[in-house]
């Protein structure tokens, strides 16, 4: 109960270090949505209105890659990035950069393949449509995904928590550096090991209460235009 | 306009799954204004009408346009349902426009043209999905207006409507017809044939078993199919043998 009394007085006060480590996991991890979505959202709109030998395939190594190990995901950006890897010029390990790329490679398979299905269920319906208007296939990607914007909403935010919400791949590319690289799940991991409990709940709760913010920003704003375009 | 623009079909046959839809379909259309296609469930009337968009590919046959490339015509097609986006009315209309990459003025003047030729002009900042099912199929009337066609292909484009709104779309196809514009329409609703169109092709197992001016096919039809088909379409009607 003392830690718990701690850790509101910690977030009552602003802490800096508390704050300082929320304000870059926010950065980091909506930095990769955004990236990820930019990648992911015309991947997966792509995936859904062509057809090719091997589609099912594809489809099922995206849906699979959903459940991607986050400390895995962590390995492989290591080794792209590290200094004797293809992309060790960019000198990014150990960076907030480097964390983002992380992220975002976590975020995409997901927003991929969430986006393939909303688009594929929309696309039995208005590909003749579309078609007939002599739209191509970026046209119509552009129209389908304007469309499901609403619905794609949800798919952004699923990739918010999971990028948010992750620790592994972060702590194995970013370093866990105090002041530079931690974030709050990693800080949340290493005060949790030190007994630095009120610093560890306080951060849980900051993270809990970013996640509802978020969430219910977005899903007020979607309720909202949904209003206006039913 | 589109003086001359001739519709030639040739021998198309479409067997999806093995199931013969289309079985070796003729037929030449010609003549300027509306010609509807006509016939029972499963005839092939709507698979017609896509070949000759170019949406549906035959397995085998032909669809030609006289001496010109079918790229080169320009095509539009309405459904039964209008393919809305859940965007604006004028945003609607404007994805039509899309391919022509028109600068932005210019296709905001044609967008609130084909507006006010529907009679939508008070709706363009309204959501689409607001409409009623009449204002709705205006839209996608005036989202192919917008392309200023030569060929309009329309697939029962008033079979879910009420009268009133039947008869609103019904004005707006003719004046289309009226401006230029080569229509065939696919249609259950023989008294819209009757009122519409200047020729009838009737469809039966996935061939044409007749094409002829309206008044003749609706009165005196020749084939036995065309006359069983429009004797359960209309059985109050009794037809008079061809000579």
């Amino acid at each position: 109960m003392q830690s718990l009394g701690d850790a509101f007085s910690m977030l009552g006060a602003l802490d800096h270090d508390v704050m300082a480590i929320a304000w870059l996991s926010l950065r980091v991890s909506l930095s990769a949505v955004l990236l990820g979505s930019l990648v992911a959202i015309p991947l997966g709109a792509l995936l859904a209105i062509v057809t090719f030998p091997g589609r099912p395939l594809v489809v099922a190594v995206v849906n699979a890659f959903m459940g991607l190990p986050p400390v895995l995901v962590g390995l492989i950006v290591y080794l792209l990035l590290s200094r004797s890897g293809p992309l060790g010029a960019l000198g990014l390990l150990f960076s907030p950069g480097a964390m983002i790329v992380a992220q975002t490679v976590l975020a995409i398979p997901l927003l991929a393949a969430l986006t393939r299905q909303i688009v594929e269920d929309a696309h039995r319906e208005l590909d003749e449509q579309l078609r007939s208007l002599r739209l191509d296939v970026w046209q119509r990607i552009r129209v389908l995904v304007f469309h499901l914007r609403f619905s794609l909403v949800v798919a952004v935010l699923a990739a918010f928590g999971r990028a948010i919400s992750e620790v592994g791949a972060v702590l194995v590319v970013g370093g866990n550096i105090d002041g530079y690289t931690r974030t709050m799940t990693t800080a949340i991991s290493l005060e949790t090991q030190k007994g630095d409990l009120p610093l560890a709940i306080a951060l849980g709760i900051l993270l809990i209460a970013i996640v509802l913010v978020v969430n219910g920003t977005a899903s007020a704003m979607r309720a909202y235009t949904m209003r206006l375009y039913p | 306009m589109t003086a001359g623009l001739q519709i030639v079909l040739r021998g198309l046959c479409f067997r999806p799954n093995g199931r013969t839809v289309l079985a070796g379909l003729d037929a030449t259309i010609t003549s300027p204004g509306i010609t509807a296609i006509i016939g029972p469930n499963g005839a092939g009337k709507s698979v017609t009408l896509r070949m000759i968009d170019g949406l549906l590919q035959p397995d085998s046959g032909t669809v030609r346009f006289g001496p010109r490339p079918p790229e080169s015509i320009r095509r539009s097609f309405v459904f039964q349902r209008p393919g809305l986006i859940r965007a604006s009315v004028a945003r609607n209309i404007a994805l039509a426009l899309l391919p022509l990459r028109l600068p932005r003025a210019e296709a905001e003047r044609r967008v609130a043209t084909a507006l006010a030729r529907v009679g939508l002009a008070d709706r363009a900042d309204d959501s689409a999905q607001k409409l009623s099912g009449g204002e709705q199929q205006r839209l996608a009337l005036a989202r192919v207006w917008v392309t200023d066609p030569e060929l309009l292909l329309l697939d029962e484009p008033t079979a879910s409507l009420d009268p009133g709104a039947t008869e609103a779309i019904e004005c707006l196809v003719h004046s289309m017809a009226k401006a230029g514009t080569k229509i065939v329409l696919v249609s259950h609703n023989i008294g819209q044939v009757a009122r519409l169109a200047r020729d009838v092709l009737v469809l039966c197992q996935g061939r044409v078993v007749e094409h002829g001016a309206t008044g003749q096919i609706l009165t005196m039809p020749r084939t036995p199919e065309a006359r069983a088909f429009l004797k359960a379409e209309m059985p109050w009607q009794c037809f008079a043998a061809a000579s």
